[in-house]
Order: C-alpha cells, then sequence, then structure tokens
C-alpha cells in the first residue's frame, strides 16, 4: 500500500463530507415529518418545529389509531401486499423456469410473446375497459390480478435460474426426478436471495401504487393506504375522528398529517435494510447484460 | 450439449412430453395472463379509430370521420393535449439532464470512500427515498417547502428573506419536481454503476498507479470507459422512454396552480379519458404515445449500435 499524499488525503475528506451532506438530505425531510408528528399544537401553528420535537407529545398519534377509516385502509393494504406478493412470486417463477430449459420446444416463440408486453402497451383507456368488460371495476380483485406479473421482474428471476449449474438439474434428471420435483427440491432453496429481492420489489409496489386504485376502485371500503393518504393530503377525505372531535386547528391537522404519512412508511423503511444485500444483487441481475 | 442435441431430434414427441409436459402446464397459468391483461387490451385500440358508444360492441362501431383519424386531428388540435404533449418532453429531458448524471456521479464518489462501513451506512441511507411512495415524497415536499409552515422557507423566513413559492410557481415547480425526481433515484440508480465498476480489472489500477496516474486520471481513463457499457445501456433505455413516464409521480405533485407546465400526457389521460369519458379521443392519444415510444427506443437502439455500441438487444 502506497502512503497517501497530503491532497488526496484532503480529497478523501471531501468525499466524506459530501457523502455526509447527501445523507442529510435525505434523512432531512423524514426527521422534519417525524417532529411535527410528535409536536405540540402551538408550536406548530407559530412555526416554531424544525428537526426536534417541541412540547412532545402522541397525540396526533392516538387520534390516527382511533380513527376506523385509516386503520381500515392499513389492515387491507397489509393483507393486499401478502396476498399480492405471493401471488406474485408464485406465478413468476412459473414462468422463469420452463423457459430455462434449452429443449424447450417453442421457447423461442414463447420469449417473443413475453418481450413484445414489454414494449408495446395498449394504454390506460384500453385496460379500463377491459377491466370493465371483466367486471372487475370496483371488485377488490382488480388491485390484484391485473398487476400479479411484471416480466421485468421475471428476467430477473430467469437470469438467475441461468446461474444454477445444469449439472445440478441433470444429475437430478437422471435419477428419475420430475421437472417439478427439480424445481421445488433444487431449484427454490437455491433461489432464496432472488426471492427475497423480488418480494421486495412486488411488495414495495404493491404498497406503494395508488394509480390503479384511483382509476378501477370506485368503493372506498377497498382504498389502499397511498390512495387514502393522497386524498387526506389534497383534502378530499378528512380524518373522520379528528373532525367528528372537533379539532380543526390548523396545528393539529399537521400533525395529524405527518402521523398518517409517518405510519404509512414505517413497515417498509422497517423491512428494506435487511435485504440491501440481496436487492442490491436482484437489481444487478436485470440491468447487466452477461 | 451438442450430443443431446443430436438425440433429442430422433425422441418421440409422446416420449417428449412425457418429460416435458409439466413445464407447459407451469407456463400455461403466466401465458394466459399475458394474454388476457396484455394483449386482450389491444382489442380496444381500435376505437382509437372509431366513434365509441356504451352500448355497442367494440368491432360494430361506425369508423370516426376522416378516414378514422378525426380523434388524432382533434387531439392535435386541442390546447390542453399540446401542452401535455409539451410537458411530457420538457420534464422528461430535465430528469434526463439532471437525473441521468446523478447517480453515476454518486457511484463515482462512493467508490472513493476509503472507510468501509461509512460507505455502507451512507448507501444504505441513500437507497431510502427509493422505496417511499410518490404520495409520500409529495407530502414530505409539502412539509418542506409549504409558503408558510415549510422547513425550507421558515429558514428563510428567519433570515429574513421572502418566501419561495417552491410548489405553487410554475418555474418554481419544475425545479421542485426535478428536485424530488432526483433525491428519489440518485442513490438506488447507482447500485447498477456500482456493481458495474466492482467488474473493473483491479489489475487496470495497479498498471495505472504504476505510471503514476492520480485519483482523477484513474477515474476519468479506467472506472468511466469501463461503466460505459452500462451507461449506454441506461442511456438508450431513458431515451426509449422520453414519451413515456409514469402516472404517479406527475398526479402526486399536480396542483391547480401549475396545471400549465404539470400536465403530462399519462394525467391527460386519466383526466379526460376516465374522469370525462371521451375514451377514443383519450385512446388516440395513448396509442400516439405507445407507437412514437417504440419508434424512439428502435432509434435510440440503432444509433447506440452505428456508434459501435451494443444495443439492449
Amino acid at each position: 500500500m502506497k502512503v497517501k499524499s497530503r491532497a488526496d488525503k484532503a480529497w478523501d475528506m471531501v468525499f466524506v463530507i459530501f457523502c455526509f451532506i447527501v445523507s442529510l438530505m435525505c434523512i432531512i425531510p423524514m426527521l422534519n415529518l417525524l417532529a411535527k408528528s410528535l409536536s405540540g399544537t402551538d408550536f406548530l401553528v407559530r412555526n416554531e418545529v424544525y428537526l426536534l420535537p417541541k412540547g412532545l407529545n402522541f397525540k396526533a398519534y392516538s387520534t390516527v389509531l382511533k380513527d376506523p377509516k385509516y386503520i381500515r385502509a392499513f389492515v387491507w393494504t397489509v393483507f393486499l401486499t401478502i396476498v399480492c406478493t405471493i401471488a406474485s412470486l408464485t406465478m413468476t417463477t412459473l414462468c422463469a423456469y420452463p423457459l430455462i430449459f434449452e429443449h424447450l420446444k417453442g421457447r423461442k416463440a414463447i420469449n417473443v410473446f413475453i418481450t413484445i408486453t414489454m414494449f408495446f402497451n395498449a394504454g390506460t383507456i384500453p385496460n379500463y375497459l377491459l377491466m370493465q368488460k371483466l367486471h372487475l371495476l370496483s371488485n377488490p380483485l382488480v388491485l390484484i390480478i391485473p398487476g400479479v406479473m411484471s416480466v421485468y421482474n421475471m428476467i430477473i428471476m430467469r437470469s438467475f435460474f441461468y446461474g444454477i449449474p445444469d449439472s445440478l438439474r441433470e444429475s437430478a434428471e437422471i435419477d428419475g426426478a420430475s421437472l417439478f420435483r427439480i424445481l421445488i427440491n433444487i431449484y427454490l432453496p437455491l433461489s432464496k436471495p432472488v426471492m427475497a429481492t423480488l418480494a421486495l420489489f412486488y411488495a414495495v409496489g404493491r404498497w406503494n401504487g395508488y394509480s390503479d386504485a384511483l382509476m378501477y376502485m370506485r368503493n372506498d371500503k377497498y382504498y389502499t393506504l397511498q390512495l387514502l393518504l393522497y386524498n387526506i393530503i389534497n383534502n378530499i377525505n378528512q380524518v373522520e375522528v379528528a373532525t367528528q372531535e372537533g379539532f380543526s386547528a390548523p396545528g393539529l391537522s399537521a400533525s395529524l398529517k405527518a402521523a398518517i404519512v409517518m405510519f404509512s412508511t414505517i413497515p417498509i423503511l422497517c423491512i428494506y435494510p435487511f435485504l440491501q444485500k440481496y436487492f442490491i444483487h436482484g437489481v444487478t441481475l436485470g440491468a447487466v447484460k452477461e | 450439449m451438442s450430443k443431446q442435441a443430436g438425440t433429442r431430434s430422433k425422441v418421440s414427441f409422446g416420449v417428449y412430453m412425457k418429460k416435458y409436459w409439466q413445464l407447459y402446464a407451469m407456463l400455461a397459468l403466466p401465458l394466459i395472463y399475458l394474454l388476457v391483461f396484455k394483449y386482450a387490451p389491444m382489442i380496444y385500440v381500435q376505437i382509437a379509430f372509431k366513434k365509441y358508444s356504451l352500448v355497442e360492441s367494440v368491432w360494430k362501431l361506425p369508423i370516426a370521420a376522416n378516414h378514422g383519424w378525426e380523434y388524432f386531428i382533434k387531439a392535435f388540435q386541442n390546447n390542453d393535449f399540446k401542452y401535455a404533449l409539451r410537458n411530457t418532453l420538457t420534464l422528461n429531458l430535465l430528469d434526463l439532464i439532471f437525473g441521468f448524471p446523478a447517480p453515476i456521479i454518486f457511484a463515482l464518489i462512493l467508490n472513493e470512500l476509503c472507510f468501509q462501513r461509512y460507505k455502507k451506512v451512507v448507501q444504505t441511507i441513500a437507497y431510502m427515498p427509493h422505496f417511499l411512495s410518490w404520495v409520500i415524497i409529495y407530502s414530505l415536499a409539502l412539509q418542506l417547502l409549504a409558503p408558510n409552515d415549510g422547513l425550507v422557507n421558515m429558514v428563510i423566513a428567519k433570515l429574513g428573506g421572502t418566501a419561495i413559492p417552491f410548489l405553487n410557481d410554475e418555474a418554481h415547480w419544475i425545479g421542485s419536481y426535478i428536485g424530488f425526481g432526483i433525491w428519489q433515484n440518485f442513490g438506488w440508480g447507482s447500485i447498477v454503476y456500482l456493481a458495474s465498476i466492482a467488474g473493473i480489472n483491479p489489475e487496470l489500477y495497479e498498471a495505472a498507479a504504476v505510471d503514476g496516474a492520480g485519483r482523477f486520471r484513474k477515474m476519468w481513463h479506467i472506472t468511466l470507459p469501463g461503466i460505459k457499457p452500462t451507461i449506454v445501456v441506461l442511456l438508450i433505455m431513458s431515451l426509449g422512454n422520453i414519451l413515456g413516464g409514469g402516472f404517479d409521480r406527475p398526479f402526486a405533485f399536480q396542483n391547480n396552480l401549475v396545471m400549465k407546465v404539470a400536465d403530462v400526457i399519462a394525467t391527460y389521460v386519466y383526466r379526460v379519458g376516465i374522469k370525462g369519458l371521451q375514451f377514443s379521443l383519450t385512446t388516440a392519444v395513448g396509442l400516439f404515445q405507445s407507437v412514437v415510444g417504440v419508434f424512439f427506443l428502435l432509434m435510440a437502439n440503432f444509433i447506440s449500435r452505428r456508434l459501435g455500441e451494443r444495443g439492449i438487444w
């Protein structure tokens, strides 16, 4: 290892500081939000809350937790996310696994059939008319089925399957294992990293997506959390309990909104750091051509 | 491999199916899914050329005026659509100019960090914005940038300045929109480049060091050329998507004061089509967007191949 010059060390410091500032810029919006959600009404009205809460209290959170509409949307979205993730992983596996067999007849045609859907999309209105035709509008299934498989994610999984040595499969075939057994007993146990990555992608997609609920869902019983959030932020919906109990002070409504946003963010923020080493690999599989 | 391929042709259909039927059974569900949800909607594309009515089947609808092109002509005579088209191009172009280099620069700087633990923490933090929905990012933007009680304007007021209407004035809105786009993507986008940098042969750096190359010369002559193929592929995809773009981000950021610069094709189609029920007009708009999008992608790929780079296929 060569000794670093003074200029080199100075540059090291510059990069360290730069990264520190960048990290701060990512965190500050969240800190500000957290501070607002925990602050007293008076301080909020007087614009005195910056990055630390003033007049610390949990009133906003307890109000949100009492709101039936919010709790309903939260529980529904959690349920939806779990169901969608399982369904999506199953469909993606069913599509990716057969395509790694070089001797599969019609494989080329199937690949073309799949690839075309990546380049040409019929568009918003044709999709909407199809949902109407299939009687899926306002049906809770519309939030699950239309987006159940992403071809992009399927390609990531297929790339991962290609990386598993053929010899494992071939020796199992010689032992007389069926191709389905090989998937269950050999491929799936080896595929935890890609499964974790894609589960994260699908779960985040479902948790964060709101356009399908906005377009296809008229029944507010099945509104997803993000759609409810959109409506609350844009004052289309009020927080029920707050209006019932006569809180209309601007300070409280600010801390309420902040608490709601916090609540809706926390589940994902708690999960993603633990999956970091997996999704880094997954993203790379999707973008870098071998 | 080739030996097996040779024996394969002699295998009878029955024997082949006995082994492979399970694969077809597995593929059935995904292929039916694609057929129904990706191909079947294409049937409805024809209403771009027909006069839509709720009661009639799409096959029996009468052809629209001007040999079916009526709605395309109408779209291009419509000011709202012209704004949406212009805004889609402008915002995507600005994203490309400012948003595209950001992850590359960030990856290059991360690569220079010598404290591995610190680097990991910075990365984890930088990936965070990618996991927030656009609704949440917009609400963060509101908390930060609102004219009265936003954090930034509170600081400006404290320093004696006047509040800046970040989200309510057209020019400022564009800046905020692009800025939060960079904020959301710079960390996530850097993953691919970091992986690509990790794949560069370390001997190149050693050789350069022997030749007396400093940090920035190595960056310029080894790292950048090393990740060039990745940059080109991602650039092609961005260029191909110049008329595309999602719905979630612009829709979450829009407000009535800035619609003139904030309305893009995706939100225009939603507003005029699904809310306003002008199905034929908006299908025509969507078809125009799809066809031009595919054309752009083919062009970008063609140009990149001509320049001696590998394309995306």
